[in-house]
């Protein structure tokens, strides 16, 4: 043998892998399979050699060798299992299309569900028991019909064409939908799953949604009926088409049969889709789990109107009492409002006569300082003078400098005492830029 | 002692020896078989014979006495040998001579003497004959008295029927040195050709014969062979195809000449339609049209037209689609993919129709390779298949005493353990989930085996791991993206039904299936260190039949390397070698 080739490269060692003498045995290989090799070819007569040198099998050994050795070809029991019908015995091959072409071969319990495979053996089995050859030898008549009929029901279920065509008639692998009262016993699931077993063997679509049980999901349920009221199914109804004359002169009658067969077809076809939809209608009526799905829908729909309301209500609750502390505050501002106007009248009345009292103070404390003339009696115009600059400053300044002015008048009688203190007050009021530098000539210095 | 006996005496040929045809090969001193042609030329001989006034006709001759002397004609009887009358299908011998039940054994009742009274003939008489008539054209051709022979069989033929086989060829002058599987002769005349390169290979032997199918999947290991499955079909066969074109021009002739009557209804209109029908047949393997023409078909009326190969083909579809389902299902039965498949052998002369090997062909991946006359120019004519291998089985073997054969024959020595798994590398990385299994010794290798890896190594070199393990094939399948589905119209019209369902396959889109690995057991890790930058490693496995694995890793061109054992039940270490 030539060497194995392999182009894809090892990986790199790992980091720190180590072991010793570099190889590391870590699992051991799985069972064998004891099989025949073919005592065949070059190769073989090698291997005979290997084996058999210098070595005598015990008979032992020869018994030994077969012993678990895989088999490769089937076993043909040979022996029919179903026990064939003497009626079913009896039939006609010419009336064939009457037949079940099943239970013919023996299959009636298989029916859509056989394989190629079943058919094949099923078929090969009928024969060697039925050919007429057979029955000869065995002193009976040389009668075929039964053989005919087995041909028959073989070439029609080895065709997958006509399989289907029968299979669509095959009203013995129908299972009928069970009663309202036998569904009500509880058998809900188990008798309608049968019913939709069979059905589902027209899908286009495989595979097809089962029946489930009462512990099916809800998405479980709603695809299922989903499914069936989408159902792509294959079955057609030419297997039951009146036989069209097979001579070439009556072509009018031939295209009129053909025509009524087509029609026909279409007709069944229409009636089996109504059919299916009625049953699923029916299961679906009977099914406990929408009604318990609706159920529980309600009863989540009510939660939710219940507490749609219960929030309504705290809404509006709310909304209320919001409002009544808007009113509340509201009011609370009004009345503080108010009397804060009755105080801001009072005071400024108190103020004024305090001002007033103020001026007073002050225009005397200017006769006490005798109107900053010094020495002597004071001249009217210094008089004058004196009284109007005082009566300036009193306009320029505010109710509350007024009464600092006043307070560090209060008590003092020494004329340069007063006139210095008037004096620094025209200082601040001309830094503070509300009077003029010299616009009190009796208080300039 | 009977001369085949003698290995100093023997001189061996093969022989097909099948329902409908037989054929007959001997091995030339330059190790090539060659089909012998008898005296009528054929190298495909009709397994007939027929009796016409004492006198036997054979073969070719035989069959031409079907139309005139059905009765007397003796066709389709291998498998009746060695059978019991209730486990036999008569249907093939409609046309010809029935079998009947005689004691425990099938009989025919001919004439074959020129006294008028009829003949109980058992089956082993009748294939006695059979053998002694395919011996003398042997022995006329080869200018010595043949006297052993490998026999092909189906991979069924029951030990009953085989020793039922033996006795009359015994009775024919001929020892049967060996009967080997009809499958495995025809992979072996594959093999035999001095071009043909040993591989370990999956092959499917699909033979298509006239009166049945037959399919093998064999794993071909080292150039030894071993069956994985076989699929044995009664309904898929010559007749079938035949009958189609039967059913063909009898329509025909009735559409044509009203008055004839229908020619399948009388027994020697019926016996002329069917031999023109299956030279048609194989008329329309080489040629894309045929003619069909016989004389006096019936009521007197000559009867003659052509036929294309596509509406032939467009008839026997079916038969067609059918014989590709059971070559699958014997894949499936043998539990492997069609990846797997690295061959399909076509066998059985109506494999030489060209469209059987391209339906096959479609239903396979493309890199399975389909050995027909069709598709591939150096394929071996699919009809001398077993006959072949037979001869070149006959020349390895003739000089064994037959108790030799015997012996290792024995299932002492031809039960062997086959590994489970496929036992290979891990490469690119050696974490089982990322790294890439590739394998060096397949499953279903019969033990002992060696098997020798070279292996790229990074390109800078350096050290390396080299991780063995068991791998699982596995299928990978990736979906395309769902096209949008496009409404469709309900139609009423059936036959657009079955259209449309059809195209609903195709719609969906071709599913991507790709062969890839699973590490199953992880089996052991050695290191090579300091290889040189570009240079490769040869990994060597010796497994024994009690599951010891001797393993042995170097460089190549290098010194040293790494030596390990793994032992069958227990994990042992060993030294560097
Ligand atoms: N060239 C050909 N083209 C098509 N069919 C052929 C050809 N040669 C032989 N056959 C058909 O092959 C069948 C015989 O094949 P063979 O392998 O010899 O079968 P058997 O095992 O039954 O003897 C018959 O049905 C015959 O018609």
């Amino acid at each position: 043998m030539a060497s194995v080739q392999i182009s894809l490269p090892l990986p790199v060692l790992p980091e720190g892998w180590s072991c010793e003498k570099d190889f590391k045995a870590i699992g051991h290989l799985s069972q064998t399979n004891d099989r025949n090799i073919e005592p065949v070819g070059p190769h073989f007569l090698a291997h005979a050699r290997r084996k058999r040198h210098r070595r005598t099998f015990s008979e032992d050994d020869r018994i030994q060798a077969q012993v678990n050795v895989k088999k490769v070809e089937d076993d043909d029991d040979g022996d029919i299992s179903e026990p064939e019908d003497p009626l079913l015995l009896q039939r006609e091959a010419k009336d064939w299309k009457g037949q079940d072409h099943y239970a013919v071969l023996g299959l009636s319990k298989y029916r859509y569900k056989a394989t190629e495979d079943q058919i094949k053996k099923a078929h090969r089995k009928k024969v060697l028991k039925h050919h007429p050859d057979k029955k000869a030898a065995a002193g009976g008549t040389e009668d075929d019909q039964f053989f005919k009929c087995i041909q028959k029901a073989t070439e029609i279920l080895l065709d997958p064409v006509k399989r289907r065509q029968y299979d669509s008639v095959d009203e013995n692998a129908d299972v009928d939908p069970p009663t309202k009262k036998e569904t009500q016993k509880g058998n809900f699931y188990k008798l309608w799953g049968k019913v939709f077993d069979s059905e589902a063997r027209f899908s286009k679509v495989q595979p097809v949604p089962k029946l489930g049980s009462e512990n099916s999901t809800k998405e479980e349920v709603e695809h299922f009926y989903n499914f069936w009221y989408n159902f792509d199914s294959w079955r057609t109804f030419e297997y039951l088409d009146e036989d069209v004359p097979d001579d070439n002169e009556n072509r009018d009658q031939k295209r009129h049969v053909e025509r009524k067969n087509q029609n026909a077809r279409r007709k069944k076809k229409t009636e089996d889709t109504a059919r299916l939809r009625n049953l699923v209608d029916d299961a679906l009526a009977l099914d406990e789990r929408i009604k318990k799905f609706r159920q529980q829908e309600h009863a989540r729909k009510n939660k939710r109107r219940l507490e749609k309301e219960a929030e309504q209500k705290r809404l509006a609750e709310e909304a209320a009492k919001a409002k009544e502390e808007e009113a509340r505050l509201q009011a609370e501002k009004e009345a503080a409002e108010k009397a804060e106007r009755a105080e801001g009248k009072k005071a400024k009345e108190a103020a004024k006569n305090a001002a007033k009292k103020n001026k007073r103070v002050v225009r005397g404390a200017v006769k006490d300082a005798n109107y900053f003339h010094g020495a002597g009696d004071a001249p009217a115009a210094q008089i004058d003078s004196a009284l109007n600059d005082v009566d300036l400053i009193i306009t320029k300044i505010d109710h509350e400098e007024l009464a600092t002015l006043t307070g560090k008048l209060n008590g003092k009688k020494d004329a340069g005492e007063i006139k210095q203190i008037f004096q620094d007050e025209v200082k601040r009021l001309v830094g503070a830029s509300k009077l003029k530098e010299g616009e009190c000539k009796s208080l300039s210095a | 002692m009977s001369a085949g006996n003698d290995p100093a005496q023997r001189v061996a040929i093969g022989i097909s020896f099948g329902n409908s045809y037989s054929s007959i090969a001997f091995t030339s001193g330059e190790g090539k078989a060659e089909v012998i042609a008898n005296e009528d030329g054929d190298r495909q001989i009709p397994s007939i014979l027929s009796y016409v006034e004492g006198e036997e006709l054979h073969g070719g001759q035989a069959k031409g006495q079907l139309i005139r002397n059905s009765k007397n004609t003796v066709a389709y009887f291998r498998d009746f040998l060695g059978q019991e009358f209730k486990n036999i299908d008569p249907t093939p011998c409609h046309q010809s001579a029935h079998p009947i039940q005689n004691k425990s054994s099938i009989a025919f009742q001919i004439r074959d003497t020129e006294a008028e009274d009829q003949n109980t003939v058992s089956v082993s008489e009748i294939t006695t004959r059979h053998l002694k008539r395919l011996r003398n054209s042997a022995s006329d051709y080869l200018g010595k008295t043949v006297n052993a022979a490998v026999v092909t069989v189906p991979t069924n033929f029951s030990n009953t029927q085989k020793s039922a086989l033996n006795k009359a060829a015994k009775d024919a002058g001929i020892e049967v040195l060996q009967f080997i599987n009809e499958p495995v002769a025809a992979v072996l005349a594959y093999d035999a050709r001095p071009q043909a390169q040993l591989a370990d290979k999956i092959v499917v032997v699909a033979d298509l014969g006239g009166t049945r199918s037959d399919i093998a999947v064999i794993a071909s290991r080292g150039g030894i062979y071993t069956i994985l499955a076989t699929v044995h079909d009664y309904e898929v066969s010559g007749i079938q195809l035949d009958q189609v074109l039967m059913d063909y021009f009898a329509k025909e002739f009735i559409k044509k000449h009203k008055s004839g009557g229908d020619p399948r209804e009388n027994d020697r209109s019926l016996a002329k339609l069917k031999l023109e029908s299956e030279a048609v047949k194989k008329s329309l393997s080489i040629g894309t049209t045929a003619n069909f023409s016989v004389e006096s078909l019936a009521g007197g009326i000559d009867f003659t037209a052509t036929i294309n190969r596509t509406r032939y083909e467009l008839l026997a579809s079916k038969h067609f689609a059918a014989f590709t389902r059971l070559v699958a299902h014997a894949v499936e039965k043998a539990q492997l993919d069609p990846l797997d498949v690295t061959e399909i052998i076509l066998a059985g002369g109506n494999s030489n129709s060209p469209k059987i090997a391209s339906t096959i062909t479609n239903a396979f991946p493309g890199a399975t390779v389909v050995l027909a006359p069709s598709t591939s120019p150096t394929a071996i004519n699919p009809s001398e298949l077993s006959v072949r291998g037979a001869a070149i089985q006959a020349s390895l073997i003739q000089e064994f005493e037959l108790e030799d054969i015997e012996q290792s024959t024995h299932p002492m020595v031809t039960v062997t353990p086959h590994l489970s798994h496929a036992v290979g590398v891990l490469c690119i990385s050696g974490d089982e989930t990322s790294g890439v299994f590739h394998p060096i010794v397949d499953a279903e290798t019969p033990l002992p085996v060696r098997r020798t890896a070279l292996i790229t190594t990074p390109r800078e070199g350096g050290n390396v791991l080299i991780k063995l393990a068991e791998g699982a094939r596995h299928i990978k399948v990736t979906k395309p993206e769902p096209k949008p589905k496009k409404e469709k119209e309900e139609k009423d019209d059936d036959d657009d039904d079955d259209e449309d369902s059809d195209e609903d396959e195709s719609e969906e889109g071709e599913e991507l299936r790709e062969k890839t690995w699973k590490v199953s057991n992880v089996l052991s890790e050695a290191a090579l260190r300091g290889l040189k930058k570009g240079s490769k490693v040869e990994v060597q496995i010796n497994i024994s039949a009690d599951l010891n694995a001797n393993c042995i890793f170097r460089e190549v061109g290098g010194k040293g390397g790494v030596r390990g054992l793994l032992s069958g039940s227990k994990v042992t270490q060993n030294g560097s070698a």
